[in-house]
């Protein structure tokens, strides 16, 4: 490698932050291009994209794994005709997803699978939720007494008020500016229920921890840095699977993520992304998923708790005011005051 | 009953059925569609404006700018139009965006309202937008902040369609139920033609008498009315073609039967003198053989004049003059002066020019010929009737033979050679389709026939 060379890719770096996918993977042994952009890792969706390949083979899957926000700014600039478009988005940024929706960048699509989807789970037949995966609360089992587990944030609540220096500095949440997905999580936190704002008070008072993303969290409850996580997306902690991490869905309410599936208006191949969909919402493709830990489903007699404690983020225009730039501003100076208060006792 | 080239009934009432339904429905249609657009609108520009004030009274001033914590109401509020696209933007007194979507369009901020209505488009789709104002007066901002809020057309639409169908669908209803009625109607009315049709079809070929129009509508009726005059008019032609026939036949019998032997006589005849007596004789018969055809043919040319032919009004006298003035006296009974005795007023009735004067030259001849003169005919008017009279100082018409030439046949007639009943049975004849009589009276030895007919008023016509 020649100092040229670097030079060149450096520059290369530097001209698309933005839109530089963080990996990519091709299956299938057809000829037909279909690409996929997706927010999920690679390994989480690859038992699906394969079984999918396999229906369909004349079809040469490529899938790029993107960062939320790289990959709005990619669909975004595609609707305008700035860049090719995918096939396929496929994102946990559901507010992001929305937002391209309203902008008319998607393209209509009804079957009978997605018309079985639930009304939250689906928006204009243009954007479908196709997993269902929730907000939980995690927990250290060596350090965290069997009895001391919350499992509402109201137990959460009385732990950083009842024994603040056990909890001091041990309890970990997205940091809501770096990861989208604690904001979304934090926003409708916000509309959800009263308790977020003394959730905020909470965690100042307690100096709790917000990190940028699923991975630190869970190893560092799994290391016993922090002992009780708040917000975690539930399918990361069932593919880390460490030993000694607990999981808690709350029983006053869990929030259910949808990841939102899009298929561009400007697509090449728009066919291959409705049979791909299709396939996702089969039932074959609901037990890829599941396995993945991408599908949390219950059964309705054995947890009517959480039955009815289940809030699925619905895709709707309500989202776009997530995206609202004073509401965000405001969102965020308010946990800023939160956590600076904590960062400098 | 459908002939070919004229339509049936139930066809054209179908057709103007199916026109003014066609042409309501359009007009309702519109109306419908005018009406639900206008609802629709309204209840979608209230939705907008709601979601719009939600946006604006959530507006503050923070360090001099004004800030936007979005309210998620508003929103909701807007995800009642489930599948439509919205976009929204805040903009300050200057024209810069607080927040929201720099592609929201901007109205013509001068119009001085506090909300404004307007369409546009958003992304090349169809959309209406609503721009609210919130004026601040505070010490470090002052100024309007305008919240536009847009949204595409879906749900409106398909609401105005809605409702434009909701009140379509009686109209529908009512129109089928219109256009089946007519048919049951129309099949109703034409019914008694088919008992009509099925009647004629099952007579035999002489019977003649009316239809009966019994449960027939109206409008039918007249026609079948109208068939039942005309079938009466054949019977009595038909009738009137048979007794001529029969009389013909009978009437001819005996002159030709006598004719032929007084033929065979004059050709067995062997004294010339004798022979020529016999021919003589048979040329008188053959003579008023003629006649009594001519007779004959001109009664049965009344009869069938009087059914056939329009009755107009004519003046008597002039019939009486155009008698006079044939001067057929003179060949019947030359040398015998025949007097016209007539008034200076116009004597009017109804009848038939022809038919009249064949009656008055029937009685004229005949008293000519059976009569003694002086014979005067004159016309005369009294209590409404009109009276074409002849008189002479003969021993009249015997009153057995006047009561029987209202009769059909008048086989004494036959029997003489020039009958005087058969021109009496052609007096009869035009009497009675005039609605008149033959009147006789006896008066200072002068015995007067009369056709009296009744006189039709000049003023009325």
């Amino acid at each position: 490698m020649t100092r040229l060379a670097q030079i060149v890719c450096a520059l290369a770096l530097l001209a698309a932050p933005a839109t530089a996918q963080e990996a990519t993977a091709e299956f299938g042994t057809g000829t037909t291009p279909f690409l996929i952009r997706s927010t999920t890792d690679i390994a989480i969706l690859a038992p699906a994209i394969t079984a999918f390949a396999e229906t369909a083979p004349d079809l040469a899957i490529t899938y790029e794994q993107w960062g939320s926000n790289a990959l709005h700014a990619s669909a975004a600039a595609a609707c305008d005709g700035d860049l090719a478009p995918s096939d396929v988005v496929f994102s946990s940024a559901v507010h992001l997803m929305v937002s391209l929706v309203n902008r008319a960048c998607a393209r209509p699509y009804l079957s009978e699978s997605t018309r079985a989807l639930p009304p939250t789970r689906r928006w204009r037949d243009e954007i479908w939720g196709v997993t269902q995966e929730p907000a939980v609360m995690i927990y250290n089992t060596d350090l965290v007494a069997p009895e001391d587990v919350p499992q509402s944030r109201f137990d959460l609540l009385d732990l950083m008020r009842n024994d603040p220096g056990k909890v001091r500095g041990r309890i970990a949440t997205y940091d809501i500016e770096e990861s989208g997905l604690g904001y979304l999580f934090a926003h409708i936190d916000s509309l959800e229920a009263t308790t977020y704002g003394s959730l905020l008070e909470g965690f100042a008072r307690s100096d709790a921890a917000a990190t940028c993303c699923s991975a630190e969290i869970i190893d560092g409850v799994s290391k016993g840095i922090y002992l009780i996580a708040y917000n975690v997306l539930g399918s990361y902690v069932e593919n880390a699977a460490p030993g000694n991490v607990g999981v808690v869905l709350p029983d006053d309410y869990t929030l259910f993520l949808s990841r939102a599936y899009m298929i561009p208006d400007r697509a090449a191949n728009p066919s291959a992304a409705e049979e791909f969909l299709d396939f996702l919402l089969s039932p074959q493709g609901q037990t890829i998923l599941a396995s993945v830990g991408l599908n949390y489903t219950t059964d309705e007699d054995e947890e009517p708790a959480i039955q009815s404690a289940r809030r699925s983020i619905p895709l709707g225009l309500p989202l776009l005011v997530a995206l609202d730039d004073n509401t965000r501003q405001a969102f965020y100076l308010r946990w800023n005051d939160t956590f600076a208060r904590s960062a400098t006792p | 009953m459908s002939d070919r080239g004229a339509p049936s009934l139930l066809a054209r009432l179908l057709a103007a059925v199916v026109v003014i339904l066609g042409a309501g429905a359009v007009i309702a249609a519109l109306s419908a569609w005018l009406n639900g657009r206008t609802a629709s609108w309204e209840a979608y520009d209230r939705l907008l404006l709601g979601a719009a004030n939600d946006i604006a009274e959530t507006i503050r001033v923070s360090d001099g700018a004004p800030v936007v914590i979005l309210p998620t109401s508003a929103f909701e509020l807007l995800a009642q139009a489930p599948d439509d696209r919205v976009t929204y933007a805040v903009r300050g007194p200057d024209g810069s965006l607080v927040t929201g979507h720099a592609d929201a369009p901007v109205p013509d901020w001068d119009r001085p309202a506090e909300a404004q209505f307007f369409d546009g488009e958003m992304r090349g789709e169809d959309a209406r937008f609503v721009d609210v104002v919130r004026r601040f007066s505070e010490r470090n901002f002052s100024g309007a902040v305008h919240v536009t809020v847009g949204q595409t057309m879906i749900a409106r639409r398909a609401l105005a369609v809605d409702l434009m169908l909701n009140s379509l669908l009686p109209i529908a209803i009512a129109g089928a139920a219109l256009i089946l009625i007519s048919i049951l109607v129309v099949r109703g009315a034409v019914r008694p033609l088919d008992r009509i049709a099925e009647d004629m079809a099952g007579r035999d070929p002489y019977d003649l008498t009316p239809v009966s129009t019994k449960g027939v509508p109206r409008e039918i009726a007249v026609i079948v009315t109208a068939m039942n005059r005309f079938m009466g008019r054949l019977d009595r032609q038909f009738g009137a073609m048979q007794s001529l026939i029969s009389d013909t036949a009978h009437q001819l019998r005996t002159p030709v039967a006598a004719i032929r032997v007084q033929a065979e006589t004059a050709i067995e005849e062997t004294d010339p003198a004798e022979r020529d007596r016999l021919l003589d004789r048979l040329a008188r018969r053959t003579r008023s053989l003629g006649t009594l055809l001519d007779q004959m043919l001109s009664r049965a040319l009344v009869v069938h004049r009087t059914d056939s032919v329009a009755r107009e009004a004519l003046d008597l006298r002039q019939i009486a003059l155009e008698l006079v003035e044939a001067r057929d006296h003179d060949l019947l009974a030359p040398g015998v002066e025949v007097e016209l005795v007539i008034g200076e007023d116009e004597v009017t009735v109804e009848g038939d020019e022809f038919s009249l004067v064949q009656a008055g030259k029937n009685l004229l001849s005949n008293a000519l010929k059976h009569g003694a003169p002086p014979v005067r005919i004159g016309v005369a008017e009294q209590a409404g009737r009109a009276q074409l009279w002849i008189e002479d100082t003969g021993p009249g018409i015997p009153p057995e033979l006047l009561t029987r030439t209202g009769e059909r046949f008048q086989r004494n007639a036959a029997s003489r050679e020039d009958s005087v009943g058969l021109g009496l049975s052609i007096v009869s004849a035009v009497a009675d389709a005039f609605g008149g009589e033959i009147v006789t009276s006896r008066e200072d030895g002068r015995f007067r026939v009369a056709l009296s007919l009744p006189t039709v008023r000049e003023d009325t016509p």
